[in-house]
């Protein structure tokens, strides 16, 4: 067979798509007025704020452009700060990655009617503030905390986990979690159960089943849940200052450090530096699915 | 067709929760026949087809291919297929690909797998289509895709339920062909599901007429057409005048208070009956040559014939006809004895259930 021919194919039914779309919205003048809202929202809340950022980043305290805000990523310590962040969003990620999609796996296979239970299950935590969610693990985790306490009360040796990367890498999973369940659990339930049963039909058995259907219709889902873990991971510094401690510091830490000193050029020379990694890791990503369905939401 | 029996269900219950979907169906396919299950909407088709199918299990009762009990197998180890209602494509894979699918999971040779997916788009006439994909076709062609994917791996038997379901009436009718022409070359055996009676009529060597997961008769074509076994079965096929009646003595039975010659016995002496008589079996006649006489009620153009309502001995006659009798007119009924069929009414409370509201 003709692979690349074939992938050509794909991308210009895609394309066409796309451009079908673009096309159908253009149409309607209904939606451009019902969009102004949103269109103002974007405006003030997302663009101008980018450019801000992009100015402040590109220029010193004399309203000069410069790279040296850029280059300070350079510096050891952010340098650090920046690599140990993304171990710690990849890690995150990834075992968000395999706990998430067995048990979309088993959302998907048990009743519909509990399924909303269980779904309330997952969503319940996220209703309670984060940071409330995450100074509780805070107290499990302590030198003196409910977890030692349990341990010690059972004659088991204790933990010393609060302020190492593994709290924070908990404090990650634990909070974002839910972001890499449902959009997994959602391209899940909209596979039809007889394209399951026709590739059981066709002699497939249930793993075949598994990694030659289930798996790559799900990817788009995969993609949405990685992308939104992984970014918040990589930027979050509530769960590093919370949970690591003062020792740990991740690039988010340093960011929101800056800011804080009033450097804001500083500040925001490394943002548009981890930006460019986020918009990289997307890039990657994307090239794995055109049709992500993450690629919709950023 | 031979007289082999391919598939034999035996005594199939299914029900889901409280409802019983079917309850000791009995039935035998057999070997190359073409056998269409057809009844109403919820009867229990598509039921009946997955159990055989392997998508579901039978709470009691047997599947026997080919001599052997597979009622415990799974689907990818019986040796049939099947053309899912809706498609069920693969849509992240192209038409080859799709065609492919069963032949890779075998480990056929790349030759015989490309040959296989040549011959098959042959087949259903979708030439050049390998590397489309499924989303870019129109229903028909999926549909054949469909056909083609469950084709290429020779299975002995293959299921269909409702495959032109979604198709519009031309594109039904040519696929009707087709599949009788596919079914010819492949030398398998089809059991096919639609509600559709005319299609049914059309392509089937064998019809079962289902309702409310009871089977009501078996048969060809031929015999569901002109010999139903009971009200309901002449209602499903096609339009009928359907009549209770009460069988005097062999050979006569009386119709809306009126004696009719007719070839049937062994009914016994004055018992209730229903009738059925087949809108085009009525010759309308001057109204002193009819058995019984009649004003035209209503006059619809149909194309091939005039359909017509005759109010005669307080009921509505349907009539088709190539000649035309105004609105108003006073006619003549005439129904040849052997146009007349006669059924037993409904006896026990499981044929009652099945009994039409009219
Ligand atoms: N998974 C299920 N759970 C509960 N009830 C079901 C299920 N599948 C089918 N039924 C019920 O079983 C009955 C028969 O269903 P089936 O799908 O066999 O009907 P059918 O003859 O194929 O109808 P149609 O022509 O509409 O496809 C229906 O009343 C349906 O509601
Ligand atoms: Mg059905």
């Amino acid at each position: 067979m003709n692979v690349p021919l074939n992938v050509k194919n794909r991308l210009q039914q895609k394309r066409k798509k796309d451009h079908d779309r673009t096309l159908k919205i253009g149409k309607s003048n209904n939606i451009k007025l019902l969009s102004f809202p949103y269109i103002i929202w974007m405006a003030g809340f997302i663009i101008i704020p980018l450019f801000m950022i992009l100015y402040y980043g590109l220029t010193n305290k004399n309203k000069h452009i410069t790279l040296e805000n850029i280059t300070l990523i350079s510096n050891p310590i952010n340098q650090k700060a920046l690599l140990l962040a993304l171990e710690l969003a990849l890690i995150s990620t990834v075992i968000c990655l395999l706990l998430a999609y067995p048990l979309a796996l088993i959302l998907r296979k048990s009743h519909k009617r509990n399924n909303s239970f269980i779904v309330l299950i997952m969503i319940l935590p996220m209703w309670m503030n984060f940071l409330l969610r995450t100074i509780a693990w805070q107290n499990i985790l302590e030198k003196t905390g409910v977890l030692n306490n349990i341990l010690s009360l059972l004659n088991l040796p204790t933990l010393n986990i609060i302020n190492t990367p593994t709290a924070i890498v908990l404090g990650m999973v634990y909070n974002f979690l839910p972001f890499m369940v449902l959009p997994i659990y959602n391209v899940l339930v909209k596979i039809d159960k007889d394209v399951i049963n026709a590739a059981r039909d066709l002699g497939a058995n249930g793993w075949q089943t598994f990694a030659k259907i289930i798996l790559p219709l799900s990817i788009p889902g995969v993609i949405s849940g990685i992308t939104m873990v992984f970014v918040p991971a990589l930027t979050t510094f509530v769960i590093s200052t919370i949970l690591g401690g003062s020792k740990i510091v991740l690039i988010g830490n340093v960011i929101e450090q800056q800011f804080r000193l009033g450097n804001w050029h500083t500040g925001s020379g490394l943002s548009l530096v981890l930006m460019v990694f986020i918009l990289l890791s997307m890039a990657i990503l994307s090239k794995y699915d055109k049709e992500s369905e993450g690629s919709h939401i950023w | 067709m031979t007289d082999n029996k391919l598939i034999n269900l035996i005594n199939i219950s299914k029900a889901y929760g409280e409802t019983v979907v079917l309850d000791d169906l009995n039935l035998y396919i057999r070997e190359n026949e073409f056998l269409t299950l057809l009844g109403p909407s919820g009867c229990g088709k598509t039921t009946t087809l997955r159990i055989i199918g392997g998508f579901e299990t039978p709470d009691q009762g047997k599947v026997i291919f080919e001599g052997k009990d597979i009622s415990k197998l799974a689907p990818n180890e019986r040796q049939l297929n099947t053309v899912f209602q809706k498609y069920a494509l693969f849509n992240h894979m192209t038409i080859a690909e799709n065609i492919a699918f069963g032949l890779k999971i075998k480990k056929k040779s790349k030759n015989y797998i490309n040959d296989k997916i040549k011959y098959a788009l042959k087949l259903v006439n979708l030439e050049g289509f390998e590397n489309r994909m499924p989303d870019s076709l129109s229903g028909g062609q999926q549909q054949r895709i469909a056909i083609a994917r469950a084709i290429v791996n020779e299975p002995k038997v293959l299921l269909l339920d409702e495959p032109l379901g979604a198709l519009d009436l031309k594109l039904r009718q040519d696929m009707q062909y087709e599949l009788i022409r596919l079914k010819n070359e492949l030398g398998i055996t089809f059991i096919y599901v639609t509600h559709d009676q005319e299609e049914a009529l059309t392509m089937s060597d064998t019809i079962v007429v289902m309702n409310q997961g009871y089977i009501q008769q078996v048969g060809t074509p031929e015999d569901i057409y002109n010999e139903p076994k009971n009200a309901f079965v002449a209602d499903f096929i096609g339009d009928s005048n359907i009549i209770a009646s009460t069988m005097v003595e062999d050979k006569v039975v009386n119709i809306l208070g009126t004696n009719f010659p007719c070839v049937d016995t062994g009914f016994g002496k004055n018992k209730p009956v229903d009738i059925v008589i087949r809108p085009e079996d009525i010759d309308l006649v001057k109204p002193e040559e009819g058995i019984i006489t009649g004003r035209v009620t209503s006059l619809i153009f149909k194309g091939v014939h005039y359909e017509m309502e005759v109010m005669a001995n307080g009921h509505a006659w349907l009539v088709h006809s190539t000649d035309l009798f105004p609105v108003g007119d006073e006619v003549g009924i005439k129904v040849d004895p052997f146009d007349i069929q006669i059924m037993h009414k409904p006896t026990s409370e499981d044929e009652e259930a099945v009994e039409l509201e009219e």
